[in-house]
Formats: structure tokens, sequence, C-alpha cells
């Protein structure tokens, strides 16, 4: 083992977008940082992969939508290459066999594809998510607040959010706790009849989590989308050029700007605690570096258990760890076509879309209730993109990428996967042939990542992107475990930064920021 | 006269199947010859065990122990088995004191805590090999035990009901031990254990106890039980040997000033009151703390508690003016603030002083140990009369006995 006299103020384990921004804000404020990424490359699940000759797609996250203004501001990430402007923002379809529905501007601004009354009455559904996922915004960006010892600055952030809501008005604030813990399915029937418009709202709400829309809570799943804003747009989304990659190497930028000295292909091994502090870490190359604060981005789990180890913390601190729920349901499809497919009555700015297969809030449920069981949906739900028709360079000329998030695909699938995704893959194609009659020959390469293969290529336990089921009991003051919600772990010097923290996963920066932000805070 | 044929069959098919109803507390592999000597038949439930507060006569049973030898069946004492390379790392994680500190051959008294620091036991450690532990405690832990134990290459089992367990306390032990041909038990230092051949088996003996005097405790297989107790009371007859119950134990437990769970103070997995969690500091259990030791659970909170001197409370013993036990009497300052309470209290024969330990509020019985006074109800021919005595912090054990520890063990 050898050993480095060097000194780090700061150790950021894991060069995903959250450890990028953790280590990019620590070095602002004028610490010595360095970030170890086990990869060969930094992004995490950001990274734009090549996945066939010529067809480079984003590996796991597709669309941006999240993205937190703080990051932004805090980063300058505009000066390093982020581009994000109205005219960028792509509508959501909702297709169908009756004929799409489209979501214009930010989260359907402007609906079309549906009846008058309809549109009338998804004016009102949509203002009034939107008024409700803003009270809650503050609260699923900032640090949770501690109830056992709340700073003035927390304390006026609860304020501000008791304001918000008394802002609500009586009538709106009973109405906003009455179905804040509502299962999303209930709540669209009470104010919609189109089924493509409940079919989507429905996916979304249940995108990435282990429920259906008729799951107790679901509802929260749309509240924390639309938490999320993009060039000040909450509920916008964009497909960024370059694919997400573009995005993680603007942040990038930053941090090697702000003076980050980043470490590709050296996994951490270790986190070297001393009487109940982290002191620095051993790589897998044997390598023990100091630093005074160790920040870990990776997966609370994985910190915890193994590069900690249970001997350092408590038995009932290991006991809340193990038991973080993180099975992900989500697969990643991406496919290299010979030419560009045609979805059925879709226009040419719904294919540089968000392009959504969820016929109706019962084909979501039903899509959900084999995974309950450890089985893949027969007819599966999923989100397409098709990148290369906004940055033609992800892809040779002519040819297009598709990239899908496909639900439900359980990650402890019973036949198991080696047996089980050639079979959830035609059934996928099944899905897509139907709305875009003749994509099956177009089809040079298939790549069809299971939550096992996310697992073992990106290190999300589970190969769930928010390291932790994003779920009423697994949120806020409870993310990553209650007690511990803060960002701080029971060991000293140790923090925890990624997705597994509040307030969750999405390339939004947002628990890499508020980590570094209480890290500089606490003046550790 | 009436007949009723059909229905006492069926009653007895139904009884038949439900015959754990009858035997309300369960039986100690030693009950047989307990049962024979419960003269007074005054039972009550230890950890679901049948045992006895007094055999035949408390004062008596209690100068047994100080006089002769009592003979004490601690078999409701849950015991685990601790085995496996990493047991001694398993259990330094577990339990405060030092276990790499804790030879082979070797015993300690010890206490574990949960991650906010609160004391969920206490209970001694028995080091039977490098690799081979027993932890007694008063309370069941196993799921925590199991918890404890993950990514340690260890099993944790419970014993509980394979080992019988006898505890010989009194001047005479020794010579009782010795008589029954145990032969090399006088090497025994306190705190030592070593292993006897019994019965075709093999019984642990250690020098330890709950009295403060000289003593020893016995570990056989259940099935070995009988036959150890009959040889330790054949040897004994010319030595006084005699059956002991709980109320004995009790007050000799309390002249060594030695802490009961539950009762001197409430086990974290116990209380309902937030108020009522203990930590070691506050139960005199600090000199335990090793900040210096490997992690411990419990470490960060307790350490905490410390530097921001927010520990609430701490055990104090108490000598308190008159005769009167104070049994769960108030302490007051200045004879009006009331500033804790008293768990337990007796007038010591041995020491001749009214003996008593309380939990107070810090600073009380901490930086402030004056004019400290306690209530005493004294119940005088069906009326109560309320006394205001004087109280002083005075330190433990109260009364300190050096046959306990001399080395070789008198021959009384």
């Amino acid at each position: 083992m050898t050993s480095s006299d060097l000194n780090w103020g700061a150790i950021v384990i894991g060069g995903g977008h959250n450890g990028l921004v953790a280590a990019a804000t620590l070095a602002k404020s004028g610490r010595k940082v360095l970030l170890l990424e086990a990869g060969n490359e930094v992004g995490g699940a950001g990274r734009t992969e090549e996945f066939a000759p010529g067809f480079r797609v984003s590996a796991v996250a597709h669309l941006l939508n999240r993205l937190h203004p703080d990051v932004v501001k805090t980063l300058e990430l505009e000066r390093h290459g982020l581009r994000v402007e109205r005219v960028d923002f792509v509508p959501s379809v909702a297709l169908s066999k009756d004929g799409p529905l489209v979501l214009h501007g930010a989260y359907g601004e402007v609906l079309s594809g549906a009846s008058r009354s309809e549109q009338s009455a998804w004016k009102v559904l949509r203002a009034q998510l939107l008024r409700y996922a803003g009270v809650l915004k503050p609260f699923l960006s900032r640090r949770p607040p501690d109830l056992a010892g709340m700073s003035l600055a927390e304390m006026t952030g609860l304020g501000q959010t008791a304001l918000a809501l008394k802002k609500l008005g009586k009538e709106d604030m009973r109405d906003f706790l009455r179905v804040l813990l509502m299962n999303v399915y209930d709540l669209l029937d009470e104010q919609l009849s189109d089924d493509r418009l409940k079919g989507l709202l429905a996916f979304d709400a249940t995108l990435g989590s282990h429920l259906g829309p008729r799951s107790p809570t679901s509802l929260l799943g749309l509240y924390y989308r639309l938490a999320g804003e993009i060039g000040g747009l909450a509920g916008a989304q964009i497909l960024p050029r370059g694919g997400m990659g573009a995005v993680v190497a603007a942040i990038r930028s930053a941090a090697e700007k702000a003076g980050v000295s980043i470490r590709p292909a050296s996994p951490v091994a270790k986190v070297i605690v001393e009487k109940g502090r982290a002191i620095g870490v051993v790589t897998q190359n044997g390598e023990t570096l100091r630093a005074r604060t160790v920040v870990s981005a990776i997966n609370p789990a994985t910190t915890i258990l193994d590069l900690v180890g249970p001997r350092e913390v408590d038995t009932g601190f290991v006991r809340k760890v193990k038991n973080i729920r993180m099975k992900g349901d989500a697969a990643k499809l991406h496919l290299a076509l010979d030419r560009p497919p045609q979805f059925a009555g879709v226009g040419v700015a719904g294919h540089k879309g968000r392009l959504v297969i969820a016929a109706s809030p019962d084909h979501v449920e039903r899509a959900f209730n084999p995974s309950k069981y450890g089985e893949f949906s027969p007819e599966p739900v999923m989100e397409i993109t098709l990148p290369s028709l906004v940055d033609a360079s992800l892809a040779p000329s002519g040819a297009c990428v598709l990239s899908a998030v496909v639900q439900y695909a359980p990650y402890a699938l019973r036949q198991g996967w080696t047996a089980g995704k050639p079979q959830f893959l035609k059934a996928i194609m099944a899905q897509l042939e139907a709305y875009a009659p003749g994509i099956g020959a177009t089809v040079r390469h298939a790549d069809l990542l299971t939550p096992a293969d996310i697992e073992a290529r990106y290190r999300m336990p589970g190969g769930h992107w928010h390291h932790g089921e994003l779920q009423a009991d697994q949120m806020l003051m409870l993310r990553p475990v209650s007690g511990w919600s803060g960002y701080d772990t029971p060991l000293e010097g140790l923090f925890l930064a990624g997705a597994g923290s509040h307030p969750g996963g999405g390339i939004s920066g947002a628990p890499g920021l508020n980590a570094a932000r209480r890290i500089i805070a606490m003046r550790a | 006269m009436n007949q009723h044929p059909t229905i006492k069959p069926s009653i007895d098919a139904r009884a038949l199947a439900q015959s754990h109803s009858r035997t309300l507390r369960l039986g100690t592999p030693f009950q047989p010859r307990i049962d024979a000597l419960g003269l007074k038949q005054d039972w009550y439930s230890w950890a679901g065990y049948r045992a006895p507060h007094s055999l035949w006569d408390e004062e008596l049973e209690y100068f047994a122990i100080r006089s002769q030898a009592a003979l004490f069946d601690i078999s409701p004492m849950t015991k685990y088995r601790i085995e496996g390379p990493d047991a001694e790392a398993y259990l330094d994680r577990v339990t405060l004191r030092d276990v790499t500190k804790l030879k082979p051959g070797r015993v300690h008294y010890t206490a574990w805590c949960d991650d906010e620091g609160f004391v969920l036991d206490d209970g001694t450690l028995f080091r039977l090999s490098a690799t081979r532990f027993r932890l007694c405690s008063q309370e069941r832990h196993l799921p925590w035990l199991l918890d404890s134990a993950f990514r340690y290459e260890v099993s944790v089992e419970e014993e509980t009901e394979v080992v019988a367990g006898l505890a010989l306390q009194g001047p005479t032990s020794f010579a009782i031990l010795r008589d029954a041909g145990f032969a090399g038990v006088e090497r025994l230092k306190v705190f030592d254990l070593a292993e006897f051949a019994h019965d075709g088996a093999t019984v642990t003996i250690s020098r330890t106890g709950f009295t403060g005097d000289l003593g020893y405790e016995l570990f056989v297989p259940a099935d070995r039980a009988l036959s150890l107790w009959d040889r330790l009371m054949a040897a004994g007859e010319l030595r006084g040997i005699r059956a002991i119950g709980y109320t004995a134990l009790n007050r000799a437990r309390l002249e060594a000033g030695l802490i009961v769970a539950n009762a001197d103070f409430t086990a974290a997995e116990h209380a309902i009151r937030a108020d009522r969690l203990r930590m070691p500091d506050e139960i005199g259990l600090g000199f335990m703390i090793d900040p210096k030791k490997g992690h411990f659970n419990g470490r960060r909170a307790i350490l905490e508690a410390r530097a921001k001197k927010t520990l609430r409370h701490v055990l104090v013993g108490l000598e308190i003016e008159g005769n009167i036990p104070a049994e769960h009497a108030i302490v007051y300052y200045r004879r009006s603030q009331e500033v804790g309470l008293v768990s337990a209290a007796m007038w010591s024969p041995m020491a001749k002083r009214n003996i008593a330990l309380a939990s107070l509020q810090r600073p009380y019985g901490d930086t402030i140990v004056d004019d400290l006074w306690v209530e005493i109800y004294a119940m005088r021919e069906l009326q109560y009369q309320k006394l205001m005595k004087r109280a002083k912090v005075v330190p433990r054990p109260f009364v300190k006995l050096d046959r306990r520890t001399a080395n070789p063990p008198a021959d009384f």
C-alpha cells in the first residue's frame, strides 16, 4: 500500500453528476478537492455512450427536466456550455390507436388532440398540479428540515412553505392536504375523462418507482416530476444536444475550472475510519488518500455497508440502511435504426419530443401488476425519445437513435434476466411495432438494459436510478434513512451526496449541491 | 345421580390440548429440588420461569449468604452462546467494555447500548475460549444480537434452556466446592473461570456472583442439573449450605451496590416514556466507556452527550439517617425540591447503615450533594407516618468484604 502525503480538503467518491456538482461547489468554496470515479469516464448514468458503431445515446437519463436552477447558477453552467432555451422545449405525446394527444410547451401549456371540454379540464388540473407541486418545491429541493436542531435559515424556509400553503387559500389548502397521499388513478378520474391524457399522467407519476397508478401515494411521483424545472419553467423538458453527456460535460468543465482534480478509473475500496471519523479512503489499487472531508456521491447502502463497513457504525443504523428499498423496475432500450421511425399520426415536432406508450391508467396498472410477482409486463409502458432528430451527430447520416425507458422490468425477475431479456425485448418490440409499424425491420442493433444490467454497468444497486425507492416512506426526513437525512452520517467527516439522499434521483444536482452547502455550513 | 357421559371426555381432550395453560410458569432444571424446599410457596415470574421470592425464611436466607453458603438458581438468566473467528470483534462492537482485553478464562461485567447511547441491558460476558463466549443478561436480545452480527463471522444462539445455572455464594462456598471434589477450584481468582468434570459432562465454574461476597457461579448442561445440585448439597451439609430465593439475594446485591435492569433503571427497549431512557453515565456505568477502543454501539451518542454536557441523571448510593428503609421514596433538595427517586433501599445488617440506590436529576447527586432528603412513608399500625430524613451521597459498594477477593479463598 502506498501512502500519499498529500492531504485533500475533500475527497468526493463517485463522478456521477451529483458527485461533480458537490466537488465543484466545494472547490469553489476554496477547498482542495479530489474526485474519484470508478469508471473510465465521469457522468455515471448521465453519460452519452456509443452503443453501436456511429450511434450514441444518453446512457440512462435521456430527458433534462429538473436540473436545479441553483446548480446552474452556482456553477455558472451556461458559461460552460449548457444551453437551455425555450425553443428547445419538447412536447410530450400520448400515443394511442385513437390518434395521439400532444402536451405542448412546459407540461402541456397547450393541449392538442383532445376535446374542447377535456382541454379546459386539463387547464384547471394542470394549474392545480403545478400550484400544489409549487408548495412542495422548496421541500423537494432544500435540505430537509432538521426537527431537532433547526437553524434560522431552515426555520425561514419552513415558514415560507407555511406561507405558500396559506396563500393557497382555505379551500385549496384543504384540497392540497386531501390529495397529497392519494393515488394518481383516482385523482385523474375525478377531473379528466380522456384515457390518453390520464394514461400519460399515470405513467409520469409512477415512472421510476415500484408503484402502479392505483397504489396509494402514487400522486407524489407526479409532484416530484413537476417540482422540477428547466429554463425557469416547471414541467418543461429538453433533449440535450450531445445527449446527457453534454450536460455532464458542462458540470465537469465547471468542476475543473474550480480546481477539482478528477481521477477516473479509481474505484474506492474503503473509507478509512478512525475513532468515529472518516479520514480518507483506500482505492482498489491500494492507494491511501487522506482528506478532511469524505463525500460519497454513490449509493448510500454501498457507502455504509461496503466502503465504511457495518463495524464502524451502530447496529440500528445498519438495520435502517439494509432496509432501504431499491429494486428498480425500469429498463432502458437503445435501438440503432436504419431510418427514423414513423409513429402513426404524430407530426415532425412530436417525433422530436417524448413519445409515451401508456394508453390508459388501466394499461399502466396492468403493466405494473406482474412486477409485484417478479414478472415483466407482457405489454410494457414506455417513454420514447429519438435524440438523433434533435442532434443529428448522434447517428450516422440518415440513420436514427431510439432511446426508451420501459416499465415494468422487476430487478429480481423470477425466471432470471438471462432467459427473460430476449422475451422482454420481444414484448417491447411488439408494442413499438403497434405504434410505429415497420420499425422492427429497421433495427440494426438493439441494446436492452435490464435493472440488473444497469446495476452492473452504472454501479446502481438494484438498477434503481433514484438509489432508493422514491416513495413517501423514503422521502424528505426519511431519506436515505430516518435521523440522517441532512447529508451527514454517524461518522464525522463523512457525507452523502448522491441521489439516494434527499430529494432523490434524476439529473437535478440537488443532492450534490445540498450536501456541499451543508459541508460548507458545518465548516467541515 | 346425574350422568354426563358425553361431556367429560371432550373436556379432557380439550384440556389436554391446552396443557400449556396449566403450567403458568416454566420450571427450571432444578425445579424438583426447589419445589421440595419451597415451604413458603412464594413464587414470582423471572423471565417466564417460576422462581422463589423466598423458600423458607427471608432473614435466614440472607444470613446464609453472609455467614454460610447460599445456593441460588440462576437458570432463568438469559444466556447466549457466541462463537466464531469474529466473536471478539463482534462483542467489542456490541458491548461497552474492551473485549480485546478480556482473556480466555475470564469474565467481565459489561453493558450494551442502542444507537442513541441508551442502555439496553447490563450483564456478564464469559470468555470460554479465544473464539467462544457466553453473554448473560436479564432481558432477551436475540434480534438485536443477530442484526449486529451482519458481516461478522460469528454465530449467536440462545442457550437459556439448555444450560442450567447456579450461584453458590457465601463464606463457605469455596470449601464446599473443594469438598465436592472440584480439584483446582482454589486457583480461581475473582472473575476467573474454568471447566471441571461433572457427571460425565463439564461444569463451568467462575468466581463471580451478585452478592459482593466470596462466591461462584456454575453452568452445567440442563440434564446434569440435578446431580450437580445434589453434589453441592451433600458436600455443603456441614458447612451450612442453604437454598435461597431472590429477596435475600436482592439484599446482598444492594449491599454490594450492584444495579438491576428494570429495577434501578429502565432498559431502553422497555421504556415507553422518552425521559426514562438512560445512558451508561446516568446509571453509574460510565466506567465501562472506553473511547480509545474500537467502535461500539452508542459511542457517538455517548461521547456527544459527554461533550455537550447533556447527561441528565445520575445514579448514586445514599446513606439515610434512621433505620427505616426508604424504598421508592422521593428524594428532595432542601426538603422541598423534588430531585429524584430511590429505586432500592434497606437497613444493611452488614454495614449497620440505612442504605439506598437513587436516581437523581443532575446537578443533584453530581455537583450538588448536600442538603438532600428523602421522604419515607413508614406504615405504623395502619397509619402512615411521614418521615423526612437526611440523605448523604456515599460511595458504593456499601459493604466491601475482603474475602470476596482473597487469594487463596478462605477455608471457612
